[in-house]
């Protein structure tokens, strides 16, 4: 009993606050009356559904294989879960979800082959899920050129920078930009003024060298050296010897196979007396923190979009969420405590899907035809609401940027966890909008 | 009898060109597509094997030749706001200037030091692209979709990213370089390349300059990579360091060797046999890789000649 | 000038010491791949793969015995070992059949490193796992401190070297892979089992890449795609220490090794690695066979 009414009240709050008049406020009128007939009877609508339209397809573009498998793996069990939970509820505007997925290898070749896979040989209606930012860069054009709505789960500046078009949004996982701009104040005002920002030599590693050093000078702190590390390299000690003396923080966002050597390289070089650390989980994802190497994390901080460990300050949402997508509570597969989650990217997964539930069912979107519709109603969003379709959290969203924001979590190491000291207000990582896809054609 | 040769090859090129002409109006939209893709890196196979299947040199860093056309027409176009011919004339000339610097250079060496030279030449323009990508867009790379014009032809505007476009394009830049390679290889110059893949210490002795044949050989090879991947940026937009890894050098390898090296077509089959063993294996399984690497060890066990050398070999001795 | 030697001098020491083990390890891995190259004449492309199983053997020994020590010590006797039998598996199906031709076998090989890749990402799965090292103590200097079983790898490397030439000079087995590597033809007159002892070298060699491997894997870390980085600095040493040669093998390990970690230091790492290159090409233009190498066509 309890359940059906957390969903009722979840269900409601899916409903969005849309500016669009007269379009989106009939369909909301008509979505309203799907939802509605279906808060009734959740069960019966599936069988009311299979009476109407055929499934709504989305295509999956997943990084399967290539440096991206860790994440490509949660991302596909989230994936199904979202859909399962989504289909026994009614699926979208009545009709069943379908997924298509395709592996891209990681590769930005191999995005624009998939994309166009799903497009024309599947003809699914939407393509989601690349994460990593170069694919996106090669697959994200292709997507646009076909005109197909493309929904990017990554995290990374390229939806609000402008770069790439009006079929492209990132609706439900926040990007770098924001995320920095949000923790680094914090670290500023905690941690230390002095900082030394270690980052690996690509984009991922300058939006932080970038965004940080802005972040700085805002929050009055300095940033006393910037060391780029080559996304190639196995070995650390050598940079750790160039990190001045007087630094405060280490501000760390190695990622790939290296991370354990680097923190344990750090441990070793600097012994019992070392800097404040402050990290990106995005180092550690996928990875326990009991690993080997690791005791010298232990009392530093981490950046979250998501905490891993649960606690007893987490939604019925989130609670529901993680339960929906196998995670146990110290962040590890249900069923292999040693296969540890994504958890601070995965559920960009599962929000996007609803996401598109509720651009869908506001817009009345029915066919290809009504891409137009369904990406002014899109834009035309201003928010979701925290709840089941959207556990993470509350968020914001700009229909210029294409662009979600939302808040952030600062966790310390401790007792063998991750614990939330900090969590920081959506505005924290607010910037002026850089971009207006509103204004281009479609 | 040669002249028989030529004549035979040349219809049998022509057919298969015929018949892809034909082909895009068959195809469903997916395949038109794929096939567009494939004819533009079957291109750059063929230019890859008229160093390997020809001169019997073999390159591990060939995708230094394919990204540095790439790269120039795209930067130049993103830059320079140069036309789409412009871009390929300067992708084009670019890479013949590296070919040509790199070749008097490497050719000093031949065999697995050669091959060695190659590998690190290409890691290292890999490794400029990334360390210039204050300009170059490093790793992310960077799309031309809104920087191209519009083509142009009789008054009707197209857009490059047209599925037409596409694929007559590439369809041109194959069938101009299979009749460059089939014209130079029944020409005196592809006679003594062949020698020199034979045996290049006799070809010396009968008084060539085997070091100015091979010259020849690697910058036609490495500038027609470079338009081909000039053209991979006019025709499929996306501009980025994927195609400067080692991967991209291995893969006209495979293609070249799986369709029969020394064949000119073979590069063709074997591109379009690989794409579509990758494209269908994926979507069994999610380890294509494992099958793609199971098929190459059984292809080349049984077939070593590729699929267009053992044909050449028992039917049709006239293929070039 | 004794201010740059106060500024630098600790940069400088701790590009020797990692340089130096470095060094060991690379001639460790490359010495595999340069007597396949010398004894065979062929190029392994999956020469990266046998690294690779040895790191990825070592940490499920770690995992089964949940010791580090005895995982240590299982993974040094296994690893190689299964390795070396994966390669004598190759041979016997696959080189063997392609009669040992180059082309032929580059392509071979590829295939070979896509399978064994693949199949590592089915049973070992895509993320990097962490193993312990068998001994571990920090060795605090005054300016930093540094893992101490660092040097551990460093001499057990050297030990292997050791036996490798050992191997070599003192034993039955060396002769017939020297005589082999010679001449093939008039090593198979005097009565030398050349198709075992093509066998025998291609274990070898994989199973020095695995024990390089199982040394490397407490510092560095387990994932199925570590090994084409160690395949592209192999192939570099080889080439300028020239085929075949032992010695040379070595001497070029060591200059790039240590050169690599003095010059990334003082440079940015990317522009080292450049600069490298480049004068690897020098190198091999003033003397194409390499250091010490006979003239191969």
């Amino acid at each position: 009993m309890v359940k059906k009414d957390l969903e009722k009240v979840d269900q409601a709050s899916e409903l969005n606050l849309s500016r669009r008049n007269v379009l989106g406020a009939g369909a909301l009128v008509a979505g309203a009356g799907i939802i509605g007939s279906q808060m009734i009877d959740p069960i019966a609508g599936i069988a009311h559904a299979a009476g109407s339209d055929a499934p709504i397809k989305i295509g999956f573009q997943a990084h399967r294989t290539g440096i991206g498998a860790l994440y490509g793996r949660w991302y596909e069990r989230t994936t199904n879960a979202a859909v399962k939970h989504i289909n026994s509820i009614g699926g979208i505007a009545g009709r069943p979800v379908e997924i298509i997925t395709e592996d891209d290898g990681t590769d930005p070749k191999r995005g624009a082959d998939v994309v166009e896979k799903l497009a024309t040989q599947h003809k699914v209606d939407f393509v989601f899920g690349t994460l990593f930012s170069h694919v996106v860069m090669g697959s994200a054009p292709r997507a646009g050129e076909l005109k197909i709505p493309y929904f990017v789960v990554s995290e990374g500046y390229h939806v609000a920078s402008g770069a790439l078009n009006r079929y492209v949004f990132q609706p439900c996982i926040t990007d770098v930009r924001a995320q920095i701009s949000a923790v680094s104040g914090w670290m500023f005002n905690n941690l230390g003024k002095n900082v030394t920002i270690i980052y690996p030599d690509y984009a991922f590693g300058y939006n932080h060298r970038d965004y940080a050093s802005a972040a700085a000078e805002k929050h009055g702190g300095k940033i006393v050296a910037k060391i780029a590390i080559p996304p190639t390299e196995s070995s650390y000690t050598r940079y750790f010897v160039k990190i001045p003396k007087n630094t405060d923080v280490i501000y760390h966002v190695m990622v790939g196979p290296g991370v354990l050597t680097f923190v344990r390289e750090l441990g070793e070089h600097f012994g019992p007396n070392h800097p404040q650390l402050f990290g990106f989980i995005d180092s550690l994802e996928g990875v326990n923190i009991s690993s080997p190497g690791l005791d010298f994390l232990d009392g530093s901080h981490f950046w979250e979009a998501m905490p891993r460990y649960a606690s007893a300050a987490d939604s019925a949402g989130s609670r529901f969420y993680r339960n929906a997508v196998g995670v146990d509570n110290s962040g590890a597969s249900k069923s292999d405590s040693k296969d540890v989650a994504a958890y601070s990217h995965m559920f960009g997964c599962w929000e996007t899907l609803f996401a598109i539930k509720e651009a869908v069912e506001q817009s009345g979107y029915k066919s290809k035809k009504d891409y137009a519709t369904l990406i002014e109603t899109m834009e035309g969003f201003t928010g979701f609401n925290e709840g089941i379709a959207h556990p993470q959290g509350s968020k914001a969203f700009s229909g210029k940027t294409h662009q979600c924001y939302g808040q952030q979590f600062v966790s310390k190491v401790g007792n063998g966890k991750l614990n939330v000291v900090h969590k920081t207000s959506i505005a924290d990582g607010m910037y002026e909008p850089e971009t207006d896809y509103t204004k281009q054609s479609l | 009898m040669r002249k028989k040769s030529l004549i035979y090859s040349l219809l049998f090129q022509g057919g298969i060109l015929l018949l892809l002409f034909i082909l895009q109006f068959i195809l469903p939209t997916y395949h038109h597509s794929s096939v567009s893709k494939i004819m533009v890196l079957a291109s750059y196979a063929v230019a890859y094997n008229f160093l390997l299947g020809y001169t019997g040199l073999m390159s591990l860093g060939h995708a230094m030749f394919f990204a540095a056309g790439m790269y120039a027409a795209g930067l130049g176009i993103y830059y320079l706001e140069l036309s789409a011919l412009g871009a390929l004339l300067f992708g084009a000339a670019f890479t013949l200037v590296i070919s040509l610097l790199f070749g008097l250079f490497a050719l000093r060496t031949s065999g697995v030091s050669f091959l060695i030279v190659t590998l690190m030449f290409g890691q290292t323009f890999y490794l400029s692209i990334l360390y210039f990508n204050e300009f170059t867009f490093g790793q992310d790379g960077f799309s031309l979709a809104k920087h191209l014009g519009k083509l142009v032809i009789f008054n009707k505007e197209y857009l490059y990213s047209n599925p037409d476009v596409r694929y007559n394009f590439a369809l041109i830049l194959l069938t101009a370089y299979l009749l460059i390679s089939t014209l130079i290889m029944f020409s005196p110059v592809g006679r003594i390349l062949i020698a020199i893949r034979e045996n290049e210490s006799r070809t010396q002795l009968l008084g060539y300059n085997v070091y100015y044949y091979k010259l020849f050989a690697l910058v036609l090879s490495g500038t027609f990579s470079g338009i081909a991947g000039a053209m991979h940026a006019l025709l499929f937009t996306y501009v980025g360091t994927t195609f400067a890894e080692i991967h991209h050098s291995i893969s006209p390898i495979l293609w070249t060797l799986l369709g029969g090296a020394g064949t000119v077509i073979g590069p063709l089959f074997g591109t379009g046999i690989m794409y579509y063993l990758v494209d269908i294996i994926s979507g069994i399984t999610s380890n294509y890789q494992l099958v793609v690497g199971a098929v190459l060890i059984l292809m080349i066990i049984w077939f070593p000649m590729g699929i267009m050398g053992t044909l050449r070999q028992k039917w049709m001795k006239w293929l070039p | 000038m004794s201010s740059w030697i106060n500024e630098n001098g600790p940069l400088l020491f701790l590009a020797l010491l990692d340089g130096t083990v470095t060094a060991f390890v690379l001639a460790l891995i490359a010495l595999g791949l340069s007597l396949v190259f010398g004894v065979m004449r062929i190029v392994n492309i999956a020469h990266g793969e046998f690294f690779m199983l040895g790191a990825v053997f070592s940490w499920f020994a770690f995992d089964l015995t949940d010791d580090p020590l005895w995982g240590f010590l299982l993974a040094l006797v296994l690893a190689p070992a299964l390795v070396g039998g994966i390669a004598v598996f190759s041979d016997r199906f696959i080189l063997r059949k392609i009669k040992y031709h180059p082309e032929s076998t580059i392509v071979a090989t590829i295939g070979l490193l896509y399978v064994i890749q693949s199949l590592t990402l089915i049973v070992f799965g895509p993320e990097a796992r962490a193993v312990e090292a068998p001994l571990y103590f920090r060795i605090q200097f005054p300016w930093f401190g540094y893992s101490g079983y660092k040097l551990i790898v460093a001499g057990m490397s050297a030990l292997g070297l050791l036996g490798v030439w050992l191997l070599m000079i003192r034993s039955k087995l060396g002769l017939y892979m020297r005589a082999t590597q010679q001449d093939l033809e008039i090593a198979k007159t005097y009565g030398v089992p050349t198709k075992k002892i093509y066998a025998a070298v291609f274990a070898l060699g994989g199973g020095l890449a695995a024990l390089a491997g199982v040394l490397v894997v407490p510092i560095r870390q387990a994932d199925h795609l570590m090994g084409l980085e160690p395949l592209l600095l192999s192939f570099i040493v080889v080439i300028i220490g020239g085929l075949g040669s032992i010695r040379g093998t070595i001497v070029a390990a060591f200059i790039i090794g240590i050169s690599d970690g003095i010059i990334s230091v003082f440079y940015e790492p990317t522009l080292a690695k450049m600069l490298a290159t480049l004068f690897v090409a020098m190198v091999l233009v003033l003397k194409p066979s390499g250091l010490y190498g006979e003239e191969v066509a």
